[in-house]
């Protein structure tokens, strides 16, 4: 048998799938594009089009092992695992398109860090039961219900897409039940600027990624309103605490937590000026209104609607999570980010650490 | 592709068997091949355990650990059933470890492989059921024939009752549910029926139903100590049960007993397994399942995938049964163990009763010549990874869309074995099976009534702990008619509703005026037991005799979340 025939029957000259052309999209695919051909799929022709015709888009460098395509069948047909990175309010639709193509045979490893939230056609009533986690599903859940896959992991971690682009070191966590999973995630994208860890806690590392994106905004008001360091350790090490509580509420161990995934991620999003959750507060502290932000974005900030769904889900099943609950009057009962800032100052907390 | 509530009403059918002739069966031929079936077990249960234990190292301190615990066994927990040269064997096995565990000069390398060789080989004759066909007619004549004497001896005044044929043991014992496609899904591959398990009686039943619905019989693993009792071992024996002891639980044991099960069904014998591992001591449905045996039948799918190709692969169906109980023979014992496990309290806890051939002969008298109804539900087949299956076999997804089985035992485009994988697949598939179990789980009315009698007590003393509330003394434990009927009213309700939505099923009986139901369900809940779980007292007020039994019958609709219209 030659080397060639050998690598066909491992399947490993598959090309790798990519949905979503993202800043993280992009930035995955040209990771996985080092060691692999990548498919990437977009959705609008015009983009397809426009990354085959040239070598960057948006800003991002374009791996000459990428090839834009407009087709979930031939993405199906072509790819066995695949990376879907995209925008949570689009994640369902865009499994409805994919499932057909999908057999139990394909791995799904998703990169989006949202919630979806599931409600009976003609959306929501005033005297209908408020949201429980029986109405939200993580990404891996919205892969289930609507696909025949099963192996399904997710990528978090400290992992800005900018720095990853100029192949800065950096490290993610592949989450997923199935050791399979996280070994074709380790093969597919580890080299010697970026490490990957696994994890079987895929509904931990999931919400990690989900809930830092509440913290983000809430340091980038932090920083918009011009205070220091101390405050945005004070928000980091509090609002880890609050991702715990509203972790556990939805059926997350704490481990995931304190991991690269949970602490990690935290710090790199409430610290950077790149990422969008932490641009959504500061203009915020700036004066600016949520309508003229959003307007303004390119792309969307999970953070906001994350806050909308959480702070439901705290009210009702009674957890203390005084940081998302502030954020939500910030955000849409037009209350000022200085008097959030007062009232968490005056917030009665007297134990540090009770949940470990 | 989920299933539509099927209606409330019984019907009596009659099924014809699908493989008249017993010489066909997968039973008769496997027995009829036993002795080399047998070396199969034990090769394979030899290989699984060398895949664990590489090493001779390793494999040699297996050895001394499994060698140990038998000892231990044959000391301190010696059963009537136990071979007589048990301890010889051991004691045999013991010399020829010490010659192999002192020897550093390699001398008898290989001879480790040799020795787990005989104990798998052993194992695997004493875990192999012997079937005979003729003994298995004799059996099932006996229980058909015997029983409808009875039932119509009871039921049908005068002398010449005792021949009449107006009741059969159908009406006694209702079987409903995928009749028709259980035995469809039996031609075409190999069905694993998984029944939910309360009583010593449940093997028997299931034998039963599997013989009316026309099924050639099934394989299954029953409790060792089952064989201790004269009767049931007779019909254990007679109805293709193997062996599995509860008290070997060292890994060439278990790993035998894994092989046994896979093999039988890589030869296209169709399976019972009791998933939920013993009887269920707090009466609760099955929440979480004993995976071993299933995750053989995982194991047995993807060989069978990996020696066939797509065409000539046969598919294995896993079939979720619950019976369902007026009246539970063991109860009492039951939820006493259930309690001295939870225990912050000593309970008293009484010998099993039930474990002789007069005590269980006496409860099928009593059975047939009283009004006790049981049921058995047959769920939807479905396939390894709980996707359901029509009746052809084929798997669907929760769109409509058709799978195929073999996919989910892929990689890189070829059947691959990853035993982590199998075990999260298993995991999957228990819980598709508890699931079923609820929407299958017939609500009769003595259920409901215990539900509501005890949580209406539990929430007149919210304060009170479990087990305070069991000690409460009788005169706090009634409960006013009219209060229990208002109750009653709104759970029925409620349960009706679960009902549309496919959660649940019903029982006739529970249907129709409401006081007849009620009564229906207080005379019937655990109506055997010397202390009633539930009665009427001179006043028509709803009380108890025995707290611990009315928790063991409210605890079948434990899981559905009725509690909050109590």
């Amino acid at each position: 048998m030659s080397l060639k025939s050998m690598f066909e029957q491992n399947g490993s000259n598959k090309p790798v799938g990519v949905i979503g052309a993202g800043s993280f999209g992009l930035a995955m695919a040209n990771m996985l594009a080092r060691k692999n051909d990548v498919l990437l799929y977009a959705r609008r022709p015009e983009a397809v089009e426009y990354i085959q015709s040239h070598e960057t888009y948006k800003g991002k460098p374009l791996h000459q092992r990428i090839k834009a395509i407009n087709n979930m069948q031939e993405l199906a047909e072509r790819c066995s695992v695949i990376f879907p990175i995209v925008p949570a309010a689009n994640f369902r639709a865009m499994m409805k398109d994919l499932a057909p193509h999908l057999h139990p045979y394909h791995i799904l490893i998703h990169g989006t860090k949202g919630l979806d939230i599931c409600l009976p056609k003609g959306g929501r009533t005033k005297d209908m039961p408020p949201i429980d986690r029986s109405c939200i599903r993580t990404m891996s859940e919205v892969i289930r219900e609507e696909s025949v896959v099963v192996r399904i992991g997710c990528l978090a971690g400290p992992n800005l897409a900018t720095e990853l682009v100029q192949q800065q070191p950096a490290a993610t966590v592949v989450a997923s039940h199935f050791r399979e999973v996280i070994n074709e995630g380790i093969r597919l994208l580890r080299n010697e600027r970026f490490q990957v860890y696994g994890s079987s806690d895929l509904i931990g590392v999931e919400l990690c990624g989900v809930l830092k994106n509440i913290i983000a905004i809430a340091a980038g008001g932090l920083s918009g309103l011009g205070l220091g360091e101390n405050a945005r350790a004070l928000l980091i090490s509090r609002g880890m605490v609050e991702m715990i509580y509203l972790g556990r509420a939805l059926g997350g161990n704490v481990q995931a937590f304190i991991g690269l995934a949970g602490v990690g991620d935290l710090v790199a999003t409430c610290t950077s000026r790149l990422s969008r959750n932490f641009t959504v507060g500061y203009r915020l502290a700036q004066g600016e209104t949520l309508d003229q932000i959003l307007s303004t974005m390119e792309e969307t900030a999970e953070g906001v609607q994350t806050v909308k769904i959480m702070t439901e889900i705290a009210d009702n099943l009674n957890v203390r999570a005084p940081i998302t609950q502030m954020l939500h009057k910030v955000l849409f009962e037009n209350m000022k980010v200085e008097e959030a800032l007062q009232y968490l100052m005056k917030y009665p907390f007297n134990t540090d650490v009770d949940f470990l | 592709m989920q299933p539509k509530p099927e209606g409330i009403e019984y019907t009596k059918k009659i099924y014809k068997p699908i493989i008249p002739r017993t010489e066909y069966w997968p039973v008769v031929q496997l027995s009829r091949n036993k002795k080399k079936f047998i070396e199969q077990v034990a090769e394979q249960g030899l290989e699984r355990i060398l895949e664990i234990k590489p090493s001779r190292a390793a494999l040699i301190e297996e050895l001394e650990t499994t060698l140990h615990r038998e000892k231990l066994r044959i000391k301190q927990n010696p059963w009537a059933v136990d071979p007589e040269d048990d301890a010889a064997f051991w004691l045999d096995v013991q010399k020829k470890l010490v010659t192999l565990s002192h020897d550093t000069t390699g001398k008898t390398n290989g001879q480790e492989k040799e020795l787990l060789r005989s104990i798998t080989t052993r194992y695997a004759e004493e875990i192999a059921g012997s079937f005979r066909p003729s003994s298995y007619r004799f059996a099932r004549r006996a229980i058909t024939f015997g029983f409808a004497r009875l039932l119509n001896a009871s039921r049908v005044k005068g002398l010449s009752s005792l021949w009449s044929n107006q009741y059969s043991l159908q009406d006694k014992l209702h079987i409903t549910g995928e009749t028709d496609q259980v035995r469809a899904l039996a031609k075409k591959g190999v069905v694993v029926m998984v029944p939910t398990h309360f009583s010593n009686l449940d093997s028997i039943l299931i034998g039963w139903v599997i013989h009316v619905l026309g099924l050639p019989p099934f394989v299954y693993g029953a409790g060792l100590n089952l064989f201790n009792i004269g009767v049931i071992a007779y019909f254990m024996n007679s109805l293709g049960a193997y062996k599995v002891d509860r008290r070997k639980k060292n890994l060439v044991y278990l790993e035998t007993l894994k092989s046994y099960s896979s093999l039988a069904m890589q030869n296209g014998c169709h399976s019972l397994f009791f998933p939920g591992g013993t009887r269920s001591r707090s009466g609760k449905l099955e929440k979480r399942l004993k995976l071993g045996l299933l995750n053989s039948a995982m194991e047995a799918q993807r060989e069978m995938y990996e020696k066939n190709e797509a065409a000539d692969a046969r598919k294995i169906f896993i079939v979720p049964v619950t019976i369902n109980y007026n009246f539970v023979l063991e109860a009492p014992s039951l939820i006493n163990e259930y309690l001295k496990i939870k225990g912050q309290e000593r309970y008293y806890v009484e010998s099993d009763k039930y474990s002789s051939s007069y005590k269980i002969t006496k409860f099928l008298l009593k059975f047939f010549t009283r009004g006790s109804d049981i049921s058995v539900s047959i769920g939807k087949g479905m396939d390894l990874l709980g996707n359901f299956v029509d009746d052809e076999g084929k798997s669907y997804d929760n769109n409509g869309k058709v799978i195929d089985t073999r996919d989910y035992f892929m990689s890189n485009g070829k059947v691959t074995k990853d035993k982590q994988r199998e075990q999260e697949y298993t995991r999957m598939l228990s819980e598709a099976i508890v699931k079923e179990y609820h929407r299958i789980n017939r609500v009769f009315p003595s259920h409901l009534v215990a539900f509501i009698a005890f949580q209406i007590l539990q929430k007149k003393f919210p304060k009170l702990d479990l087990f305070s509330l069991l000690r409460l003394p009788e005169d706090e434990l009634i409960i006013p008619y009219e209060q229990f009927k208002d109750t009653f009213s709104r759970l029925r309700d409620e349960i009706m509703k679960l009902y549309q939505q496919g959660k649940v099923h019903v029982d006739p009986k529970l249907t129709g005026d409401m006081d007849v139901a009620i009564n229906h369900g207080i005379k019937s809940v655990g109506m055997y037991h010397s202390k009633r779980p539930l009665m009427k007292n001179k006043a028509g007020d709803v009380t108890t005799e025995d707290m611990n039994t009315l928790f063991y019958y409210h605890n079948r609709l434990s899981g559905y979340e009725l509690e909050e219209y109590v």
